[in-house]
């Protein structure tokens, strides 16, 4: 077994790659891999595609998964179950239900109408943004992070979305959503099967689709990446943003919150701040901050919920990303 | 033939609509293409995530996106 793993890695360590590269920054270039700016370019493009190709190959395997869900598939599965159960299968459902987020308000009514407790609906909401399959593979495919960060990741996103929901329940804040919701009727449509042929066409455009949306912030997060490598001492953030400072994850959060930016983008940021020593909880905190809670999507549940639950939904998301973020630091020697 | 195209405003959704329109032009078909943003006509047709295609009152598919080439199988 490990030697099988030790020649998938050589195939997917990517050396030709980086040869064909470094010969082409050397021979039409004209730049010696010496030099700072040499290497810098020759970084900037060999990460640029060796992320394309890993991104592509792991979202294709993702989408191919997650084409045997539907959130009309999952609507019935979760009318089954009651309160925690059902909190945990929503955020579990949620990992693996592919759903774009301007379908919340449609996937919002069509869950509260079947009877799902709206605690449940919102595990579903919580976990389904932060468990994104970019962002997974990200975090897979980063040196710095694993498989064992990004498994970590996924636990932390469903642990979140479930205690959030189950808060959410127990509150009972069923008449903060909108009274027309629940007079809504939803027709029942008889769920469309796909064959092997569909769910490959429907993986390759999920690819095609992330990466058209995604290369540019990428782009922009390796090259603020590439400036904070150079130009931010690493004693500066530590003395800032190391596990030890008591307020780096408060900060990351709350600064995360508001920020909307694809998940994607955060990550190449997130890698370096991390080899510069800022703690492992703050920066998983921040990311999921980040993908979490968006102002757009807010603006868009409006229309199914009050500004009271809104605004429950986002304090007790960003609690529970605080409170993760702080436990990992504290176990940080354990995961690193 | 009435095409229906639904779905609330995102790039997905916009592009499903031209797709539509190309598809359409591609076989001459005579349909009436109709964008659907509406979420209560969405939800109307059990339609939970979008974008989705309704071909004469029949949904095709829902929460995806399908290109040119692909959607005129659904056109016939």
């Amino acid at each position: 077994m490990k030697e099988l793993l030790y020649y998938i890695k050589s195939l997917f360590s990517f050396k030709w790659l980086y040869n064909l590269v470094e010969l082409f920054v050397e021979k039409v270039l004209r730049l010696s891999m010496e030099t700072r700016l040499g290497e810098s370019i020759h970084f900037f493009i060999y990460d640029i595609i060796k992320i394309a190709i890993l991104l592509s190959i792991m979202i294709f395997i993702i989408s191919y998964i997650r084409s045997y869900f539907s959130p009309e598939k999952t609507k019935s599965i979760l009318s089954k179950y009651s309160k925690v159960t059902g909190n945990i299968m929503a955020s579990l459902l949620g990992i693996v239900t592919p759903f774009c987020s301007c379908s919340s308000v449609p996937l919002f009514i069509g869950f509260v109408e079947s009877g799902i407790p709206l605690g449940v609906t919102f595990s579903f909401l919580i976990t389904s943004p932060i468990v994104n399959e970019a962002a997974f593979s990200l975090l897979i495919i980063s040196p710095a992070f694993g498989m064992k960060i990004a498994l970590i990741y996924v636990v932390t996103g469903v642990l979140i979305g479930v205690l959030s929901g189950i808060i959410i329940d127990y509150m009972h804040l069923e008449n903060e959503v909108e009274e027309y919701v629940y007079q809504m009727q939803v027709a029942d449509v008889a769920v469309q099967e796909r064959d092997s042929k569909e769910r490959f066409r429907f993986a390759i455009q999920n690819v095609k689709d992330i990466i058209h949306r995604v290369w540019i912030y990428l782009v922009i997060g390796i090259g603020i990446g590439a400036i904070i490598h150079g130009a931010v001492p690493a004693e500066l953030l530590i003395k800032y943003a190391g596990p030890d400072n008591p307020f780096a994850v408060i900060i990351g959060v709350v600064l995360g919150i508001p920020l909307y930016s694809n998940a994607m983008g955060t990550i190449p940021i997130a890698e370096v701040l991390l080899t510069k020593g800022v703690g492992i909880g703050t920066v998983l905190s921040f990311m999921m901050a980040v993908t979490a809670l968006s102002l757009p999507e807010l603006i868009l549940l409006r229309k199914v919920i009050k500004p009271k639950l809104i605004a429950v939904f986002v304090v007790l998301t960003g609690i529970s990303i605080i409170i993760v973020g702080y436990l990992f630091n504290a176990i940080s020697h354990l995961l690193m | 033939m009435n095409i229906k195209v639904l779905g609330s405003g995102c790039k997905k959704c916009k592009q499903l609509e031209a797709n539509v329109q190309e598809a359409v032009k591609d076989m001459g078909l005579e349909a009436t293409i109709e964008k659907v943003e509406d979420f209560k006509d969405i939800m109307s047709f059990g339609v939970m995530s979008t974008p989705a295609l309704v071909v004469d009152g029949e949904v095709k598919f829902s929460g995806q996106l399908v290109d040119v080439k692909n959607l005129k199988k659904y056109l016939i």
